[in-house]
């Protein structure tokens, strides 16, 4: 990586102190650092700029997925946000909008719940078949979601739990309770269990203990974990293409047919919101993780 | 818990365990039941098909005392002729057809055509009225067939997911070459995610040193910028590329621009592998950077001044001392990229068009377009297995505890 100049041999190092040593070599040589930083910045306009180039095409006044000369010029016909009402004004996007909050709030709900309770056992040192368990819990993450939606489909069509909205529920907390598991027990492992000790040597009953002295010290992980739920039911599309009906419909659910048969760019406008959201959720989970004290959850 | 502990020990030890299992039991089964059942009834689809069997049981019961050549007795015909005319009437004549076809091509459109044409036939000899119908049900090929999908437990669809058959004599051999297409996409599929993870590697390692080694402020910024698309809608990001790369996109009108390309002979940049790589290396990225990240940030700077001092050039302290030590980071970066990637569905869909495709992408088709569920089950089996084994290895390098997010 930082290969290149060989200036940066010190001479006599025995004179001088180890943190200027530091230094020099932090430094490094000028043009393995500028190289670096030069191919650095490339990558992160890969991973940034297609994102960014969607928000300005959102309000493009022609049906083109592309810049029109208009909008090169700043030509005001050019842009417009007729996109932007046409999605506001169109019931299936407020539908939609509507399942996926109605979905990925409860399957959140749902998944907090139980995979707090689970991460409190799994942290204990006397859980049984740890490795085992924690395997089994973590297993909905890296399954491909497809052989995972096509089980969920024959076995919630059996129950009748299929094109519901409960199944959908069921489904995504399912995929939602890995990101609470590893959140919070990352936010466990560096609990005190003296504390507990300490409140338990107080007189205090196991559930006063968890209420006032482990929740509130494990809730940021806690709260991280439950924004990677919704945000993991919110944009889950896989499971909605096998399972729901069209009372189910949820916002990615749309936005595929948008993709796949009528390209319009409506779909930026609401890809423009998504974006939003998504840089508001990460901006959340950083204030909590900076709240939490370096805690790396 | 221990042995060693005094026997008094014994009984809090075992109402910690008690109260550990208890506090993971209702997730343990709440995930067995929403998700490890599911994925079961998937598989077992797979070995297990009784449409056939259940459709045609006397046909099935009669064909055993067919000795395999020329064309069977009379009465295998009358209760063939018999039970289709059921099957027809429980409508799952088209279930049953479909399987038998799957197995020798052609007979769907033989057996719907015969049972149209029973109706009008009221007595036997049933022989000749079904071969009058259709010359098929005098040739021994057809009959092995319906015997082969007879079969309620059966190995035909992996054999089917490896590019193999059992022919009517029983022995094992390969598909024809055109229907040779499964193993050949396994490959793919993992080369594709090889190469993925790779240039992941190559573009998130430069990256995640970077930001590791970085003043605070400006290391928590360039992490931001990491965490954006980690967090933006999946469907976003595709849609990005179908925005930027697509032959009247972004990236095409600019080439155009700026005179680089002609207007009609613009890059075919989406639809195809290509389309499949860019956006499933964008999407996947994140899951490089982030471990690297962290194993990287715990590298004291010192260490390479050490190296220095000691008369290490900066490329030498930085292969052997540097890089030893973020060998976990990059093992657990490269498997859940890997990992990840081999299942990867959607990217492919959306922007992978006919050669972009990836395994997941032929299991979706067989449970929704072709409705062959016992070989989407075969190829998820498949695919399953390679992820259960590269979990394993996760485990075993990494450890699934030690996992952290964003």
């Amino acid at each position: 990586m930082t290969a290149g100049g060989a200036a940066a041999r010190p001479g006599g190092p025995a004179q001088r102190s180890r943190a200027a040593l530091g230094r020099v070599i932090a430094r490094r040589p000028p043009a393995g650092a500028l190289l670096q930083g030069a191919f650095c910045s490339l990558v992160l306009a890969f991973l940034v700029a297609p994102i960014l180039v969607i928000i300005p095409l959102s309000f493009n006044a022609e049906p083109y997925f592309t810049f029109t000369e208009g909008m090169l010029r700043l030509d005001s016909e050019a842009w417009s946000l007729r996109w932007y009402r046409q999605v506001l004004g169109d019931r299936t996007w407020s539908l939609a909008l509507a399942n996926s909050l109605l979905i990925g709030v409860a399957a959140t709900a749902l998944a907090t719940g139980l995979g707090t309770l689970a991460a409190l056992g799994l942290s204990n040192p006397a859980m049984p078949l740890r490795r085992a368990v924690m395997g089994l819990l973590i297993s909905p993450m890296v399954t491909p979601l497809v052989i995972a939606a096509a089980g969920m489909f024959f076995f919630y069509s059996t129950v009748g739990l299929a094109q519901s909205h409960l199944g959908l529920i069921l489904a995504h907390a399912a995929l939602g309770t890995p990101f609470v598991v590893i959140t919070v027990t990352a936010t466990l492992s560096t609990f005190d269990v003296n504390l507990t000790r300490a409140a338990a040597s107080l007189g205090a009953s196991p559930l006063f203990v968890f209420r006032r002295v482990q929740l509130p010290l494990i809730a940021p992980g806690v709260v991280s974990g439950a924004l990677f739920a919704f945000a993991t039911s919110f944009d889950e599309v896989v499971v909605v293409l096998f399972m729901a009906g069209t009372n189910q419909r949820t916002i990615p659910r749309q936005m595929w047919t948008g993709v796949r048969e009528q390209i319009s760019p409506a779909i930026l406008a609401v890809a423009t919101f998504l974006i939003v959201f998504a840089v508001l959720l990460l901006a959340v989970v950083a204030w909590l993780r900076a709240r939490a004290g370096g805690e790396r959850a | 818990m221990s042995a060693a502990g005094p026997p008094a020990g014994h009984g809090p030890g075992r109402r910690a365990r008690l109260r550990a299992a208890g506090l993971a039991l209702p997730l343990v089964a709440f995930i067995g039941a929403t998700f490890v059942v599911p994925l079961g009834s998937m598989l077992v689809r797979s070995v297990y098909d009784p449409v056939v069997a259940d459709a045609l049981p006397d046909t099935l019961e009669r064909l055993r005392d067919w000795d395999g050549s020329g064309a069977p007795a009379e009465a295998v015909y009358e209760a063939a002729a018999r039970e289709l005319l059921v099957a027809r009437e429980a409508r799952v004549l088209g279930r049953v057809a479909s399987r038998v076809n799957r197995v020798r091509g052609g007979l769907r459109s033989v057996l719907v055509r015969t049972v149209r044409r029973l109706r009008e036939v009221d007595r036997g000899p049933w022989r000749e009225a079904l071969i009058d119908i259709d010359a098929a049900w005098g040739e021994p090929p057809t009959w092995h067939a319906i015997r082969t999908a007879g079969d309620r437990l059966t190995m035909r669809h992996y054999l089917n997911a490896v590019d193999l058959q059992r022919r009517s004599d029983g022995a094992i051999a390969r598909q024809p070459a055109e229907r040779r297409i499964y193993v050949a996409l396994l490959g793919r599929t993992l080369l594709v995610s090889l190469g993925i993870t790779v240039l992941c590697l190559l573009l998130g390692y430069p990256l995640a040193h970077l930001i590791a080694h970085a003043p605070p402020r400006r290391a928590g910024l360039l992490l931001a910028l990491v965490l954006v698309p980690f967090w933006t809608s999946l469907l976003v990001r595709t849609t990005s590329w179908i925005v930027l790369l697509q032959s009247q996109g972004v990236i095409n009108d600019l080439l155009v621009a700026i005179g680089l390309v002609g207007d009609d002979a613009r890059f075919a940049l989406i639809y195809n592998m290509t389309g499949t790589v860019v956006a499933m290396t964008h999407v996947l990225l994140p899951f490089m950077v982030l471990p690297l990240y962290s194993v990287m940030r715990t590298i004291p700077p010192q260490q390479m001044s050490a190296a220095a001092s000691l008369g290490a050039s900066p490329l030498l302290a930085f292969r052997r001392v540097y890089v030893p030590q973020t060998l976990p980071g990059i093992g657990a970066g490269s498997l859940l990229v890997f990992i990840l990637a081999i299942g990867y569905y959607i990217t492919p869909a959306l922007v992978g068009g006919q050669s972009g495709q990836l395994i997941s992408n032929f299991i979706a088709y067989h449970m929704q377009t072709s409705l062959n569920w016992g070989l989407a089950g075969a190829l998820g089996a498949i695919l399953l297995a390679c992820v259960a084994a590269l979990y394993l290895v996760f485990d075993r390098l990494v450890g699934l505890d030690r996992m952290r997010l964003g």
